[in-house]
């Protein structure tokens, strides 16, 4: 590591540049001396060094005051203070400016060794935190959105452009198409990567609910509120918040919404405190949001708060070429998290599937692959594994309700009426079964 | 004035080390260890005695003596023809920013300093060892020599280019180097 890390030697004495220098010079650091204050800031300012060593008392600028002028310049920059004077006042200020240590000449050689490697070890972590948090990023924009089409590639383009500024964004797109998806990759995209990305249903939350969620509440502002709690605007503290479902919110929800957008400072719930919070907001629905606004349903101050940007997702009928793309992506992803080899799909399979017309979009295509690893034979995905195996691809025309309906009426058959693992299956819990087994009148075949 | 006294009798060689002693050591003593570092370092060893008045290398404040300033005498005096020199003390060394050390050389130059003070078991309440001081000596003075042609500290535990801060770090390691340095060695001749 030593190889890699550079090293500013500033002091006004030759003897003891000379030394720190020959020192460090056998430590494999890349090591550079300057007499003065001046000479060093003009180093710095012409390249990069990761520890600067500088001695107090030097005529004209002293360490100290080049010490504030090197957090100016580069805040990470690592400085130890040395000097031949100690005392604890000088100790005290070196460190509340951000120093990282501070010793006192003559140095025994041990501590200056240990000095060293702490603080190149520092430089080290930092590089490797910065890589991992890098390699993380990418691995969420590269491997998650599938798809190569042009509908795609456009929405990815966007992705890219809008990433850049603190504009608002509403992504608009069918059930199941990764509207959430995008949020997190406009999010991972842009400076505010390293601060929270907060997600809010708001279509799950009633609207007492969701102002609570949203702007906090104080202790006792209602019966239940037993501490004080941040709301998501405030844990959004320099990221984003993502509203889900942005169209299911009330209209006094749409005026406090409005407040917040324009002011970025609200108050929590039984509150008196103005609360101030850094955020950007990504938006989704699944609903014409501006046909909402001409029927009078969305406010038309708050639509075009929100609608500075608008993203399109294509449904998944109007990309069918990246079907096979996202049949092997999830195939890939549910073979590795069950821990099996992975499968292949046969021919008629594929073709079948990319006849389907997809009303669940990308979502009920991931449904239909992890449900046919399940229930396939270990191999391959086959025709029958499929629930729209047996159906022909005319019933395109069925009505959405139709569809689930033959969805959950083939999955219990399949499952031997097992509520718990049919409802598992479907990703709904066992009262949502339980209601559409009831809703669609659906009984147990006998036999089975 | 200069007295030399080949260790060895060795084909003349473009590179040679040689030893100059300040102060009382044994000319036996000075043989054996010549005889010790020529085959780690691979190059011949030959010894001399140095005579110079340490006085005007003494700080009174520290009661120590200037390494850097021991150094660059040795360099000007006795670094000739491409010869590495490494001066034998017996006296307490330091340079101004440190508290002591036990050798210093010129990375990549001709000269250096080692000291004998540091490594005697005495100065750390122990019984005398004339093996282990030996042993520490030789271990030094090829350090040393493995800056001055150009080798960095090394982590391996037992290589010689360890960087030795104490004597228990002297200790652990050993008289020879790690095949990457020696490699690196190799390269740099």
């Amino acid at each position: 590591m030593a190889n890699n890390v550079s090293l500013l030697i500033v002091d006004d004495e030759e003897s003891v540049r000379d030394s720190l220098y020959n020192w460090f010079i056998e430590d494999g650091f890349k090591v550079e001396c300057a007499e003065n204050a001046k000479e060093a800031l003009a180093m710095l300012e012409a390249g990069h060094f990761d520890i600067i060593l500088a001695d107090i008392k030097m005529p004209g600028m002293d360490g100290m005051e080049m010490h504030r002028r090197i957090r100016a310049l580069n805040p990470e920059a690592i400085v130890i203070i040395m000097t031949a004077f100690a005392s604890v006042e000088t100790a005290v200020q070196a460190l509340k400016d951000g120093a990282f240590d501070y010793i006192t000449k003559p140095f025994d050689p041990d501590d200056l060794s240990h000095l060293i490697r702490n603080a190149a070890k520092q430089v080290e972590m930092k590089v490797e935190n910065e890589t991992l948090k890098n390699r993380i990023v990418s691995l969420e924009n590269i491997e998650d959105i599938v798809g190569t089409s042009q509908a795609m590639m456009k929405v990815l383009k966007d992705v890219e452009s809008v990433s850049q500024s603190n504009s608002s964004v509403i992504i608009t797109g069918e059930s199941g198409t990764g509207k959430e998806l995008i949020a997190r990759a406009i999010h991972s995209n842009s400076s505010r990567k390293f601060f929270p990305l907060v997600t809010v249903h708001c279509g799950a939350l009633s609207e007492d609910l969701l102002e609570s969620e949203l702007f906090g509440h104080e202790k006792g502002a209602f019966t239940g509120a037993m501490f004080n709690r941040k709301g998501r605007f405030e844990i959004a503290d320099g990221g984003t918040i993502f509203l889900d479902e942005i169209a299911t919110i009330s209209g006094k929800m749409q005026i406090e919404l409005l407040r917040v957008l324009e002011s970025k400072k609200f108050v929590r719930v039984g509150g008196n405190k103005e609360i101030q919070s850094d955020f950007r907001v990504i938006c989704a629905t699944n609903r014409d949001l501006k046909k909402m606004v001409d029927e009078g349903l969305f406010r038309e101050d708050l639509y075009y708060r929100l609608n500075v940007v608008n993203i399109s997702i294509p449904s998944l009928r109007e990309r069918a070429g990246d079907i096979p793309l996202l049949v092997n992506y999830f195939i890939k992803k549910y073979c590795n998290s069950m821990s099996r080899d992975l499968i292949s799909i046969e021919p008629a399979a594929l073709n079948r599937l990319e006849q389907y017309d997809f009303p669940g979009n990308v979502r009920e295509l991931e449904n239909m692959i992890e449900r046919a690893i399940v229930v396939g034979n270990g191999k391959e995905i086959r025709l029958k594994d499929l629930p729209i195996g047996t159906a022909t691809p005319g019933n395109s025309a069925d009505s959405l309700a139709e569809l689930e309906k033959n969805h959950i009426f083939q999955t219990l058959n399949r499952l031997d009426w097992n509520i718990s693992r049919s409802a598992k299956l479907l990703k709904v819990d066992r009262v949502t079964l339980y209601n559409k087994i009831k809703k669609y009148n659906l009984k147990k075949s006998k036999g089975k | 004035m200069k007295e030399q006294d080949n260790c060895k009798i060795f084909q003349l060689d473009k590179q040679r080390i040689l030893l100059v002693s300040f102060g009382q050591f044994e000319k036996k003593f000075l043989h054996k260890i010549a005889a010790a570092v020529q085959p780690v370092i691979g190059l011949p060893v030959d010894i001399e005695s140095g005579y110079t008045d340490l006085s005007k290398y003494y700080d009174p404040a520290r009661r120590q003596y200037d390494g850097n300033r021991l150094i660059h005498f040795i360099h000007s005096e006795y670094a000739f023809d491409k010869r590495k020199v490494i001066g034998l003390f017996q006296v307490d060394l330091f340079i101004p920013i440190l508290t002591y050390i036990i050798g210093q050389a010129i990375y990549k130059g001709n000269a250096g300093v080692v000291s004998f003070f540091r490594l005697k078991n005495e100065l750390y309440g122990l019984k005398k060892d004339d093996n282990l001081l030996f042993e520490r000596f030789v271990k030094e003075i090829v350090h040393e020599l493995g800056h001055t042609m150009g080798l960095i500290h090394c982590y391996s535990t037992i290589c010689v280019m360890r960087s030795s801060t104490y004597i228990e770090d002297v200790d652990q390691k050993e008289a020879h180097f790690c095949s990457k340095c020696r490699q690196k060695l190799d390269e740099e001749r």
